[in-house]
């Protein structure tokens, strides 16, 4: 049977779905306009006192602008958007857009500049539709510092302390006995690896996941050489795996060096450090795969680690080994510390060489770094009686621009 | 030589980053830069050498059916198709649509996510070990763990709501966060620093040379 809409049969459904369907796709917003940016041909006032400097203490090539805000933001009509910084090159030429800020900024800084041309600079306020255009500040004109005269504090205490730094080395050096505390984590290294040499397992080292532009790295390297040459001294396995190629190679070079001084050059093959992926989670994955297939009996974390420090440990922890961890990451100290035997906190990783090696040079660098102690101690002692007692705030004596 | 060249280069880039570090008129401006492309150019050289390690330690493993062996092959297979699919796709692997973004949006990305939230039972465990009052100290730290951590939760807030206020869990966490705990950090954070410009200077300096292969 065949079926015809305009017969009859179908007009009346075919109309009231047409109905239907208007009635529901009305929008009745569609047949208003918005009364709230029609209404609103008030524009906000303008930013005042725009003023535009050469960025201090910088390499040239940056201009700082600064102004007050417009009266309508956090205030007013409270309706400004942000603010749209114009730049030209005369004080009547075209300004053009360089860049925009939220509302409430007060300053901008433009870092596509030529150093010796004169810029001048407009701020342009808006409150999504109106627009007040700031009057035009004075040319400014960028050029380049010799100095950064806001690190002539950082200048001061890194002179005085490699100053102290060198002079406990010639002290060390002609001889001077220097006293150093007991490292426990250091201590045990020898037990840790006899401990692997007994079970006969593997002893695994990870040198952290950063490469060798992280001074944690080379501080971890320091202790591996240590490490390698009691190992190859017991004929322990000792296994290296990397997150970084870099690393690889310098570890390679320090194991090398390391078995060759135990008089173990043989014993040494460039497969012991490999490395594994630079994702660090990829890499944590892989060394809990090892940990648990291989069971090894000592595993030495040190240098730099991230979120992956727990997984690693707590998985070394759960195999039996024998661990010691060390660290300058601050966040992981305590992860180490309760998943580990040992750790090495902070400035004990940086110490673990010359603990180790016991060379005066390296000895007298730490005792060194104890005159740097002193002074922070007596700076804190002093900003707090002075803060105290309200007679001067020396907190900014120690910030670093 | 071995051993000067490389103590030449390290001295004198120590020197030169520690003077931009105060100078920063060019030429100085542009060294560090300069340095830090380099250090890039040699990184992406060396990717090529920890590439081969890679391969070579997982050949071997399948080869003498070493324990594991079979997670070798998952490493092979997965590297050769992140890269030839990387390859295939040309400079624009990395946009969002691409075959490569695909593997890495389905495959990488949950794994990489997977072994992070494990982190939340090591957590529960290593806790757990170390929150026992088995002496003086861990008693304290038992205690400040069992006011930071229920001050950083509502329950620990409507526990002692009917406490004055600076006495509730919420303050009282904070409190321990504030002074002791950041008293600690601050110490710990002192010593690194002092730590890193005293090892800098024994690298720079040609005094610590065992990262290099020295003793």
């Amino acid at each position: 049977m065949r079926v015809r809409i305009f017969s009859g049969q179908l007009l009346k459904p075919v109309l009231l779905g047409l109905i239907l369907l208007f009635i529901l796709s009305f929008q009745p917003q569609a047949f208003c306009q918005d009364t709230s940016a029609v209404l609103d041909t008030i524009p906000p006032a303008a930013p005042e006192n725009v003023t535009a400097k050469d960025t201090p203490y910088d390499r040239g090539r940056s201009i700082t602008v600064n102004w007050e805000k417009s009266m309508d933001d956090g205030g007013g009509a409270f309706d400004v958007t942000g603010y749209e910084i114009m730049r030209a090159t005369e004080v009547d030429g075209e300004y053009k857009l360089i860049g925009t800020t939220t509302a409430g900024a007060q300053h901008f800084i433009d870092n596509d500049v030529r150093d010796g041309v004169g810029y001048f600079y407009s701020i342009r306020v808006t409150d999504g539709v109106n627009l007040s255009v700031s009057a035009p500040s004075l040319a400014a004109m960028s050029k380049p510092q010799w100095v950064n005269l806001r690190r002539v504090n950082v200048f001061v205490f890194a002179a005085a302390l490699t100053f102290a730094i060198l002079y406990f080395i010639n002290r060390a050096k002609r001889g001077k006995e220097l006293f150093i505390r007991k490292i426990a984590g250091l201590e045990a290294v020898d037990d840790a690896v006899g401990r692997a040499t007994e079970m006969g397992r593997k002893i695994y080292y990870v040198p952290g996941i950063s490469d060798m532009d992280n001074m944690q790295t080379i501080a971890g390297l320091t202790i591996l050489g240590r490490v390698a040459k009691v190992a190859a001294e017991y004929e322990a396995r000792l296994e290296v795996p990397v997150s970084r190629s870099m690393v690889m190679v310098s570890a390679r070079e320090v194991m090398k060096e390391a078995y060759s001084n135990a008089g173990r050059p043989d014993a040494f093959n460039e497969d012991l450090v490999y490395y594994i992926t630079d994702d660090q989670f990829g890499y944590a994955a892989a060394m809990d795969g090892l940990f648990v297939r291989e069971k090894p009996a000592a595993i030495f974390f040190q240098g730099q680690f991230y979120a992956e420090s727990l997984i690693l440990a707590e998985t070394g922890n759960s195999v039996g080994a024998i661990q010691i961890a060390g660290t300058a990451a601050p966040a992981q100290i305590p992860f180490f510390i309760t998943a580990c035997d040992y750790t090495l906190i902070g400035e004990e990783l940086f110490a673990a060489s010359a603990y180790l090696s016991k060379d005066p040079k390296l000895l007298g660098s730490l005792k060194g770094q104890d005159v740097g102690k002193f002074i922070f101690l007596a700076a804190i002692l002093l900003g707090v009686i002075l803060i105290t007692f309200e007679i001067l705030n020396i907190g900014p004596w120690f910030t670093v621009g | 030589m071995r051993r000067e060249v490389p103590l030449m280069i390290t001295a004198i880039v120590g020197f030169t980053l520690i003077i931009v570090y105060f100078v920063p008129h060019p030429p100085f401006s542009d060294i560090r830069d300069l340095f830090a492309d380099w250090f890039s150019i040699i990184a992406a050289f060396a990717i090529y050498l920890g590439i081969l390690s890679l391969l070579k330690i997982n050949v071997e493993k399948i080869h003498r059916k070493k324990s594991g062996w079979q997670f070798s092959w998952v490493t092979i297979l997965g590297f050769a198709l992140f890269v030839v699919v990387g390859i295939t796709e040309g400079r624009d692997f990395g946009e969002y649509g691409t075959r490569y973004y695909y593997l890495y949006d389905r495959i990488y990305y949950p794994l990489m996510a997977t072994m992070f939230s494990i982190l939340a039972f090591f957590i529960g465990s290593a806790s757990y070990r170390a929150f026992r009052a088995r002496n003086r100290e861990a008693t304290l730290l038992l205690l400040a763990a069992f006011f930071v951590m229920l001050g950083r939760v509502p329950i620990g807030y409507y526990l002692s709501s009917w406490l004055p206020e600076g006495w509730r869990m919420g303050d009282m966490a904070n409190a321990i966060m504030s002074y002791p705990q950041m008293a600690g950090q601050r110490a710990v954070m002192i010593g690194i620093a002092l730590g890193i410009v005293s090892t800098s200077l024994r690298v720079i300096l040609g005094i610590e040379r065992t990262f290099l292969g020295g003793d």
